[in-house]
């Protein structure tokens, strides 16, 4: 699409310009356009021009600079005075005179011996995983079946991602809406198809409320999956399913031996997204059961958010944070190399 | 996805992909029709969720208590939605305030910036992209965390200029990745046209690349302020009082009061949900024109 749209500024930028050879130049990246691996090295040629001409200048920098300074004042600086914080004595008169002291780790002890960490990391993990695994299956599943010609696929595949593009709270208020014992409609349809006789407390049991707030999540995750597997699907050569078909492949072997082999790097990068993402989810947790009851949907956001905002504890909430933080690192890292990867492609 | 499952009968040689066979063909006509049922029942049942908010929002009460619950409103009526206007009109405009203004201030850093990558070369180009990236994996509550103690230093709790601020932070490295995407692809001959003509980088900046780059724009812009609409972390996290209190914060305060008011609720739930919509048909339609007519119109 975004490539389309330039090639029209092209057409209609080239004409007018007075500037000699150009429609050559035009012509010669055309051509390169139709063969991607070329298409960097003539970036990279064009950009290098540009560089000896010295047309950019010093004041190049002027540009770039705000959001330098706005990335280093509200990432870095936040990042670096979490970490300060998590070493720092958490009592609130120690905070509120300012004169809190550092104590080296003595919050992440705290934090790793409290006896709610091990529910916490449980959840946490038990959400991870069973959100992942059911948003990208239902996701690819899904992202297959729009691949096929039929009318009206486009508008109904548009249609799913609206529960991706609504706010946390509108989700978690429709889902809690949807779990109610009384006005919600699971407990209905289970009862008037003879499931259940009395209504299933959803979110306030705590055998259940962790499977409540994980199916919830499917639902969010799922048109996000679809969104991504499906335009990974889209850019398969058709030529290599007629290769295949010649070949005799029946439909399951061309599924493993065509399409998910082509599609690694995009399914590397809906797992990579799909864990960072599923690991920072907040709202439809607060929104749903805020962690309960008894911590048992307590995941390690809301706790650093329970032990910082409820508790006054920010040093140990600060901690969790850090460590989450380095979770996320280390995925961010794997994102990245399959992002250039995905790139390089 | 049962109904469509004589496409993937192995038996049929001439199909061995998700592709669809050529239209036209009869049995292929039957094929695309159970597709259509098919799908119709899958965003059916995603969307159910959201069949039963408007159904609950057109109930009153009591109506909402009963059991059966009836699955269609007995007596519609928008009653919910003058309460939820009376009582959260404000919140909803204090969040298109904070998200007016966090959109503008993302695409101000965001624009500049994208330009600068996309146009100059460099040294620190690639460590940039890849900061840009990373920041994205922050956790919001790391951030919220840190931005309640610095913002209690600055006075910028309880504020429109600190929720702005907290707000545009996922904002402006996203948008400078998308815009900067966009912006690679732009000819550079037009740059370079408008300096013969003696226009500076700024000059040439606003007068060529923006008007060229709206799509991507337009694009960064909607998320960006579905972003800060939605926002509900800062939103949590940044006030201690009542004196500036966004839609999000609003319904979670008032789901607190009123636990199962859920005409109002949903109602609530609905004007929350309006931006969402109009950015779903934009998509569709507003966006992929844009993006079709953007060259020409530049």
């Amino acid at each position: 699409m975004w490539r389309e749209t330039a090639g029209r500024a092209e057409r209609i930028g080239g004409v007018p310009s007075a500037t000699a050879g150009l429609p050559n130049r035009v012509a010669t990246r055309r051509a390169a356009a139709r063969r991607p691996d070329d298409q960097a090295d003539a970036t990279r040629e064009r950009r290098h021009r540009l560089w000896q001409r010295g047309v950019a200048g010093g004041r190049r920098w002027l540009f770039l600079m705000p959001a330098i300074v706005y990335v280093c004042l509200l990432f870095a600086y936040p990042i670096v005075y979490n970490v300060l914080l998590s070493l720092r004595q958490s009592s609130v008169i120690g905070l509120l005179n300012n004169s809190a002291g550092f104590v080296g780790l003595s919050n992440y002890h705290t934090a790793i011996t409290n006896p709610v960490l091990p529910t916490v990391v449980e959840n946490t993990a038990l959400f991870v995983v069973g959100s992942i695994v059911f948003q990208f299956g239902i996701g690819f599943l899904l992202a297959l079946f729009f691949s096929q010609r039929f009318p009206l696929s486009g508008l109904l595949r548009s249609l799913i991602l609206v529960p991706w593009l609504l706010p946390g709270v509108v989700t978690g208020l429709v889902l809690r809406l949807m779990f109610d014992p009384t006005s919600g409609m699971v407990n209905q349809i289970l009862s008037d198809v003879g499931l259940i006789h009395t209504p299933i407390e959803w979110l306030t049991n705590t055998h259940l409320a962790l499977l409540t707030v994980v199916l919830a999540n499917i639902w969010i995750g799922i048109p996000f999956n679809m969104l991504l597997l499906h335009g990974g699907l889209q850019d398969i050569p058709k030529e290599l399913y007629e290769a295949a078909r010649v070949d005799g492949a029946g439909r399951a072997r061309t599924f493993w031996s065509v399409t998910v082999p082509v599609m690694r790097p995009v399914i590397a990068v809906v797992l990579v997204l799909g864990f960072i993402y599923t690991l920072k989810a907040f709202d439809i947790v607060i929104i749903l059961t805020g962690g309960g009851p008894v911590n048992s949907t307590q995941l390690l956001s809301t706790w650093a958010y329970t032990l910082s905002f409820g508790n006054l504890d920010f040093g140990q909430g600060a901690a969790i944070g850090t460590i989450m933080m380095l979770i996320s690192l280390v995925c961010a890292l794997a994102y990245v190399r399959s992002y250039r990867g995905e790139l390089r492609r | 996805m049962k109904s469509g499952a004589p496409v993937s009968n192995g038996t049929e040689p001439m199909r061995a992909g998700p592709i669809g066979p050529p239209p036209g063909a009869p049995r292929a006509r039957v094929v695309a029709g159970l597709n259509l049922v098919a799908a119709l029942v899958i965003v059916g049942l995603m969307l159910l969720p959201l069949y039963w908010a408007v159904v609950t929002s057109l109930k009153t009460l009591q109506q909402s208590y009963a059991i059966p619950s009836s699955l269609v409103p007995p007596t519609p009526t928008f009653a919910a939605y003058s309460e939820v206007l009376h009582t959260q009109g404000g919140a909803l405009a204090t969040s298109l305030v904070i998200a007016v203004g966090a959109t503008l201030l993302s695409l101000l850093i965001a624009v500049p910036a994208a330009f600068a990558l996309a146009s100059f070369r460099f040294r620190i180009t690639g460590i940039v992209t890849l900061v840009l990236l990373v920041t994205q994996t922050i956790p919001g509550i790391v951030l919220g965390i840190s931005f309640f103690k610095i913002f209690a230093d600055v006075h910028l709790l309880n504020s429109y200029p600190g929720l702005i601020i907290a707000d545009s932070t996922y904002c402006v490295p996203f948008d400078i990745l998308v815009i900067r995407a966009f912006m690679i692809g732009l000819p550079h001959e037009l740059i370079e046209a408008a300096r013969v003509d003696g226009a500076s980088n700024l000059g040439a900046l606003l007068r060529v690349v923006v008007p060229l780059s709206r799509p991507a724009i337009l694009a960064a812009a909607l998320f960006s302020f579905l972003f800060a609409w939605g926002d509900f972390l800062f939103a949590l996290t940044l006030t201690t009082s009542d004196a500036v209190v966004p839609m999000s914060l609003s319904i979670y305060k008032y789901l607190g009061e009123y636990t199962s008011q859920w005409p109002d609720l949903m109602a609530a739930a609905i004007f929350a949900a309006i931006p969402s919509g109009i950015l779903l048909v934009l998509v569709q339609r507003g966006i992929r024109g844009g993006i079709a007519t953007a060259g020409l119109k530049g």
